[in-house]
Parts: C-alpha cells; sequence; structure tokens
C-alpha cells in the first residue's frame, strides 16, 4: 500500500492579535494608569490609554473651599511636585487680589520649589530605572537622596508629603533659624548623590541601548500635542516657564536649560538628569541672596475675598507646563478653578509614539514621561 | 565508595545531595538578599535572627503553607505539571556533577553532555506554565522563555564543547584531572565569556531576565504561582545558579585540580571548588544588581549574531591548532584576541543602536 502523503498548510500560519491589558495594578504604570495594549507577538499593533481611577473632582471641591483652603488640593493634585503646584495656586491668587509677596517669602519658595522639583526627578530616576530593569539599583540611589530632601521639607512644614506651606501673600510661617546651614547639607549630599545615579545609569550600555532612539519625538510634534516641561526640551526646543515668562524671582538667578537632541527615551533622561543640577544651582544662588525680613504680605484679612475676576496662572513644574485658571465673582471662594495637567497632555501622546514599537519599548517610553496621574484624573 | 553495595552507594550519595542541595539554595537566597542589599546600600534582611539569618527559614516556612491557588481556567495537568518539568532536569543534572574528585553520584562518561542534554529540558516546563496558566503576561513570558532559553543553549553547548576538545573527554573528572597545570579559562577565554553570557541568559538573570521581567510581564510564566509550586521554580532557578557556577568552576577554572593538584584531599578539594563557584555565584548577582535588561529583539540578535558566531570560531580555532599540533599558547592567544574582537564588536554595537534617527511620530491627529 502506498504510503499517501499530505500537503501540510500552504498558507501560512493563521496568527491572531493579543490583547493584553496593562495596568490598572501593574509595576510599570506609575499609579493606577490603564492601557490596553494589542500585540502582534512583542510588537504592540494598538494602545487604548484608559485614565480616570484617580479622579476626585479636585477641581470642583476647590470651589467649596476659601482660597487657603482649596491650597491643600494641589498637594494632592500634583504629589510629587508639590510645592511647584503650589506656587502656581498662590501665584494666580496673588496675580489676581494684587498681593506684594516680601522678599524673603519669594527667596523661600523658589528655594523649596527646586529641591522638590529635584526630589520629583529623583522619583523618576528611580522609576524608570525600574522600568528599564534595575532591580531597585537605582531606586535605591535616587531615594536615599530624596529622603533628604523630605527630612528638610518636614523640618520646614510638619508633614513629608502634603505641605501646604505656600499661603496667598507669603508663606504660612518662618523657617527653621539654621535653615541656610540645613540646605546647604542637603545641596551637598544631592550633588553627590546625583553623580551616583550618573555612573550607574548614564553610560550603562544596556541603558544606552535600550533608550536611545527609542520614540523618538519632534519639536513639532510635541507642540502640536501640547506637551511641555523635560519631554519638549528633550526635542531640542529650548523653553523653560522659568526663562520664557520668568514668575517669582527667577529672572535673578542664573542657570541652564538643558536640551536633549532627538527627543527619544535617552534624551529625557539625560534633561532631567541636567535640570536636578540646574536647580541645585539656583538654590545655592537663592541661599546666597536670602534676605531677613518679613514672610507675609501685609494687610491681609482672616478671610480672602478676591476682586471680581479671572485669571490664569502657569508655572514650570518638574512634569512641565502647570496651569490654573481662577475665575472669582468676589466672594471667599473660587467660582471655578481649571488645572491644566501637564502628564495629561504629555499621555494623550502616548498612543501615537508607542504604536508599531515593541513592549518593552512602550513600558520604558510611558516611564519616561514621568507621569502622575493624580495630577492627570485629578 | 561510601558503602559496599554500589546501589546502596548510590542511594546515599542521592540523599546526600538531595538534601545538601535544596539546604545550599535556603543559603543562597539569603546571600543573594543580603549581596543585592549591599549594592543597593541597604542592610538587607536584619530581623528575623541574627543579621536576618533566619530570614530564608521564615521565607521557606511562609511558601510551604501558603495556599497553593490555581486559576479556575488555568489548564489543570499544564499547570500542575510545570513546576515539575522544571525543577526534576535541573535535580538530574546533579547526578554526574562533582563537587570533589569522588563527590559525585556517579561519573557518567559523557557527563558534560548529560548535564547540558538534561537541563535543556526544563525550557518545556516554562512553555507549560506560560500555556496552562491561561494568563497573558504568563503566555508572553513562555513565549519569551523558549525564544531565549533555546537560543542560549547552543551558544552554551558550543563553548563546553569547545572546553571538551581541548580537554580530549566529556568526562567532568578527566576534564579536570587536564587542568592540573593550567585552567582551561587560559587558554580558552573566548568560551568562558560566552559561557559567562550564555550561563546568564539560562538563568534568566539580569541583563536576561526577558522571561519574567517585572516591568512588562510581571513574571511572566511564574505569575499565577503561588505557595509551594512557585518556590519549586524559584528552587529550580537557584539549583541552576549552583549547576552553572560549579560547572564553570570545574571547566574553565581548574575545579579541585588547579593550583593545589589532585592529592589534596577532601579538605582541602571542596573549600577550592566552594571558592570558585562561588565567585561566579557572586558576579551573576553583582551583574543583577547593576545591570538593566535588554529588549527581546537584542537579545536574540546579540545571540544569534555575536555569540553564536564567535562559539563557532572557538571551535574553529581549536580544531586548527589541535589538528597542527601547535603550542597551547598559541591557542590561548588566538582564542584571546578573538575575545576581544568579540567584546568590540559588541561594545559597538550597543553604542550603534542609538544612532540618531528620524522621529517617527505622524502629524498629530492622523492616528486618534
Amino acid at each position: 500500500m502506498a504510503t499517501e502523503y499530505r500537503v501540510p498548510h500552504e498558507k501560512e500560519l493563521e496568527t491572531i492579535d493579543v490583547n493584553v491589558n496593562v495596568g490598572p495594578q501593574h509595576p510599570a504604570t506609575h499609579g493606577v494608569f490603564r492601557m490596553v495594549l494589542t500585540v502582534d507577538g512583542e510588537r504592540v499593533v494598538d494602545l487604548d490609554p484608559v485614565i480616570g481611577y484617580m479622579h476626585r473632582g479636585a477641581e470642583k471641591l476647590s470651589e467649596n473651599c476659601d482660597y487657603r483652603q482649596a491650597i491643600g488640593y494641589q498637594d494632592r493634585t500634583e504629589y510629587l511636585g508639590q510645592f511647584n503646584a503650589e506656587l502656581c495656586y498662590v501665584l494666580a491668587v496673588e496675580k489676581l487680589a494684587g498681593f506684594q509677596v516680601p522678599e524673603r517669602a519669594e527667596y523661600i519658595r523658589v528655594i523649596l520649589t527646586e529641591l522638590n522639583r529635584i526630589a520629583s526627578h529623583h522619583m523618576f530616576m528611580g522609576a524608570f530605572g525600574t522600568d528599564v530593569g534595575l532591580f531597585g539599583t537605582s531606586f535605591m540611589y535616587s531615594f536615599r537622596d530624596r529622603e533628604v530632601i523630605q527630612d528638610l521639607f518636614e523640618e520646614i512644614t510638619g508633614e513629608r508629603l502634603m505641605y501646604a506651606y505656600f499661603r496667598p501673600g507669603g508663606v504660612a510661617w518662618d523657617v527653621p533659624d539654621d535653615f541656610r546651614e540645613r540646605c546647604r547639607e542637603v545641596v551637598d549630599v544631592v550633588g553627590r548623590g546625583l553623580e551616583d545615579i550618573d555612573g550607574l545609569m548614564t553610560e550603562n550600555e544596556v541603558i544606552v541601548a535600550r533608550c536611545r532612539g527609542v520614540s523618538p519625538l519632534s519639536p513639532e510634534d510635541a507642540i502640536n500635542w501640547g506637551i511641555t516641561g523635560p519631554m519638549l526640551r528633550a526635542t531640542g526646543l529650548k523653553h523653560d516657564l522659568r526663562r520664557a515668562e520668568p514668575y517669582c524671582i527667577y529672572d535673578r538667578f542664573d542657570f541652564d536649560i538643558p536640551t536633549g537632541t532627538q527627543g527619544d527615551v535617552y534624551d529625557r533622561y539625560l534633561v532631567r538628569l541636567e535640570e536636578m543640577r540646574q536647580s541645585l544651582r539656583i538654590v545655592e544662588q537663592a541661599l546666597d541672596q536670602m534676605p531677613e525680613g518679613p514672610i507675609m504680605a501685609e494687610g491681609l484679612k482672616r478671610t480672602l475675598r478676591l476682586p471680581e475676576g479671572e485669571v490664569y496662572m502657569r508655572n514650570e513644574t518638574p512634569r512641565g507646563e502647570y496651569g490654573i485658571y481662577l475665575v472669582s465673582k468676589g466672594g471667599d471662594k473660587p467660582y471655578r478653578l481649571k488645572v491644566r495637567s501637564p502628564a495629561f497632555c504629555s499621555l494623550s501622546a502616548l498612543k501615537a509614539m508607542s504604536v508599531g514599537s515593541y513592549v518593552a519599548d512602550t513600558i520604558i517610553n510611558l516611564g519616561s514621561f514621568d507621569i502622575v496621574l493624580c495630577e492627570v484624573d485629578r | 565508595m561510601i558503602a559496599d553495595n554500589p546501589w546502596l552507594d548510590g542511594l546515599v550519595r542521592m540523599g546526600i545531595v538531595a538534601v545538601a542541595v535544596p539546604l545550599a539554595v535556603i543559603i543562597l537566597t539569603y546571600v543573594e538578599r543580603k549581596v543585592i542589599g549591599r549594592l543597593q546600600m541597604r542592610l538587607g534582611p536584619m530581623r528575623v535572627g541574627p543579621y536576618g539569618t533566619l530570614q530564608a527559614v521564615a521565607d521557606t516556612i511562609k511558601l510551604l503553607t501558603k495556599e497553593d491557588l490555581r486559576p479556575q481556567t488555568a489548564d489543570r495537568w499544564t499547570f500542575e505539571l510545570a513546576p515539575f518539568v522544571v525543577v526534576v532536569p535541573v535535580f538530574l543534572a546533579l547526578v554526574t556533577l562533582p563537587f570533589t574528585a569522588e563527590g559525585m553520584v556517579r561519573d557518567l562518561g559523557l557527563g558534560l553532555f548529560y548535564i547540558v542534554a538534561v537541563s535543556g529540558v526544563s525550557i518545556v516546563g516554562f512553555v507549560m506554565a506560560g500555556w496552562g496558566s491561561d494568563n497573558k503576561y504568563a503566555l508572553l513570558g513562555g513565549a519569551r522563555a523558549a525564544a531565549q532559553l533555546i537560543s542560549y543553549e547552543i551558544p552554551l553547548v558550543m563553548a563546553v564543547l569547545a572546553v571538551a576538545m581541548v580537554g580530549q573527554s566529556l568526562n567532568l573528572v578527566e576534564l579536570v584531572d587536564a587542568q592540573g597545570r593550567v585552567p582551561f579559562i587560559v587558554w580558552q577565554p573566548l568560551a568562558f565569556v560566552i559561557f559567562l553570557v550564555a550561563g546568564v541568559a539560562e538563568l534568566y538573570r539580569q541583563p536576561f531576565d526577558i522571561p519574567v521581567a517585572d516591568s512588562e510581564v510581571v513574571g511572566g510564566p511564574l505569575v499565577e504561582y503561588s505557595g509551594i509550586r512557585w518556590s519549586m521554580f524559584q528552587m529550580a532557578e537557584f539549583v541552576n545558579l549552583v549547576v552553572i557556577s560549579v560547572l564553570g568552576a570545574l571547566i574553565f577554572l581548574g575545579g579541585w585540580n588547579w593550583p593545589l593538584g589532585r592529592e589534596v584531599g577532601l579538605g582541602l578539594q571542596l573549600p577550592l571548588i566552594f571558592v570558585k563557584a562561588s565567585a561566579f555565584i557572586i558576579l551573576f548577582m553583582w551583574v543583577r544588581g547593576s545591570l538593566p535588561r535588554l529588549r527581546i529583539d537584542q537579545m536574540m540578535a546579540f545571540c544569534w549574531q555575536v555569540l553564536l558566531p564567535f562559539a563557532f570560531l572557538q571551535i574553529i580555532i581549536n580544531g586548527w591548532v589541535l589538528v597542527y599540533d601547535w603550542p597551547d599558547w598559541v591557542l590561548g592567544a588566538l582564542s584571546g584576541a578573538a575575545t576581544l574582537a568579540a567584546g568590540y564588536l559588541t561594545y559597538r554595537a550597543a553604542h550603534q543602536m542609538g544612532e540618531p534617527v528620524p522621529p517617527r511620530l505622524r502629524r498629530a491627529g492622523s492616528v486618534l
């Protein structure tokens, strides 16, 4: 009996794309972000970001608080750059009310804001290293130094996370007597720690191979998507609100704005690393120039009543341009408060940047956004 | 011979290995946490027992008493068998692995071949775990594990084969005896480097932890396992670590033979092999603490474009030198030159990978 041979499949093997749900509980989503990946093997074919898990209506809640109470919601919105967000809100109120902030308070604000920026970037360094696969080493390196900064904040404000220290017209209370010395210590420690992080990650062959050329962004696209902050500067555009429209007293300091060349993940990392150094420079200069004097504007009532009107204030937080749109109808509460969230705008470009890349690249791309989900969802 | 009856002798030896190796695994988990802790400027476990020494015991008890979960939709037999398919071959490799000149269960004539062949079976277990869990992370991780472990098996075998050519044997004891004067790492640096890299990949540790990548597939094939089954995977990983390290110490660093010679007796043979294997283990832990993860295509490209051709090159060099009966230093010099070439190529490739590329993002609005 002759053996019959059957021809195997003539056409190619049939494959289907698989939906993989990444988040809301996933170590790489930095909070409670969810993205539904459609993958073809290791390639991302489609990506569907889902946000809103952290929505608490902070903007609406602010309408029921008076102008001082609403400060707390800014801490809870931008929980890594708390002072930055507070500053934005406080500046908006001051702009509408026309308060004159005393010099000393301005310097305290700048010092704390810049240290806060460093602490936030520390968080990025740690989490980003973990995303790329560094088994927690970068996390421990950066959190060692972040802890020092947080200790300082705790000494000043009594809180480790939700400071609520900036007030319309100044700051809540004066800093401790040894503030200068403590700050210099912190600057020293952080400066040395930065070299450790630099040595661990910047020249690391695997990190270079993984991050360079991944999800590059052109300046035009970045502007079209409304991306700001380090991600925008990584594309090569020298735009920093501290320089472009100086608020507070930023025009008195000498600092550089680091920019990247191709806007890829590696450039975003480098820009943030350099920004930390520049922030240290600002802090050092501010410490030298800081005068003695009052810390609160004079003649403020116990209940703040703002004149009728509206104001938009924006400043540079670690994630980019943070904006507050404030409408007052003359009462002691904001009539309307709207937050412009930089991370939300960056996140909107995630799909366009990730489709077609590898799963692993999508993860580090998301990590390089440095999102804060509370700020995205508000 | 421990006992006169060969069967009894074998049983006793197996018993010793079966007790000693899991014990070593328990100690190794503690050592790993301490070493990684030090690398990360923390103390590691400190609470349970003096300097946290009982932490590993506490963990073991926790894992043994933990509920053994099986997802309702999982493929029952595939899911439950997978840990055994992973752990049994790893233990089988211990049968012929000599810890001293007489310290093995059985001295097989094709010992090296046997170890390589047997440890390749674990791959099936990972694929089973990935498929049987009915979890997409596990599926992705299982596919990655299959791709990675099969790919890196080849350069590993080639590197080991190169040593067997120089040592003129596949018997591990004879291979060690051949290194009385000079360990093979001197004559075969290229094979050593390939063995090291492929070994890390076989152990799926950083930078090759792609199948179990925490931040991507959240543990990959292991994601649905808990309790005793999960600890079996973990045990397999650590036993494999021991096997690879001892194997490396035997065939590249001269085992118990170099530099003291074979006659030093058990009292010095065991410490010698312990130190050499520990050097490998500490190196693997060090790498784990300082290197991030490669992407899967880079990992595959590195295997097929760098490791495999250079492994063949090593074999060709060996054949050439051995056939023409040139002195050993020629072998060492050629292999060393090839190692430098491989290192240079890898370094250049790692930096070229990041050459500027034109931005890929389409115009705003065109995608959504």
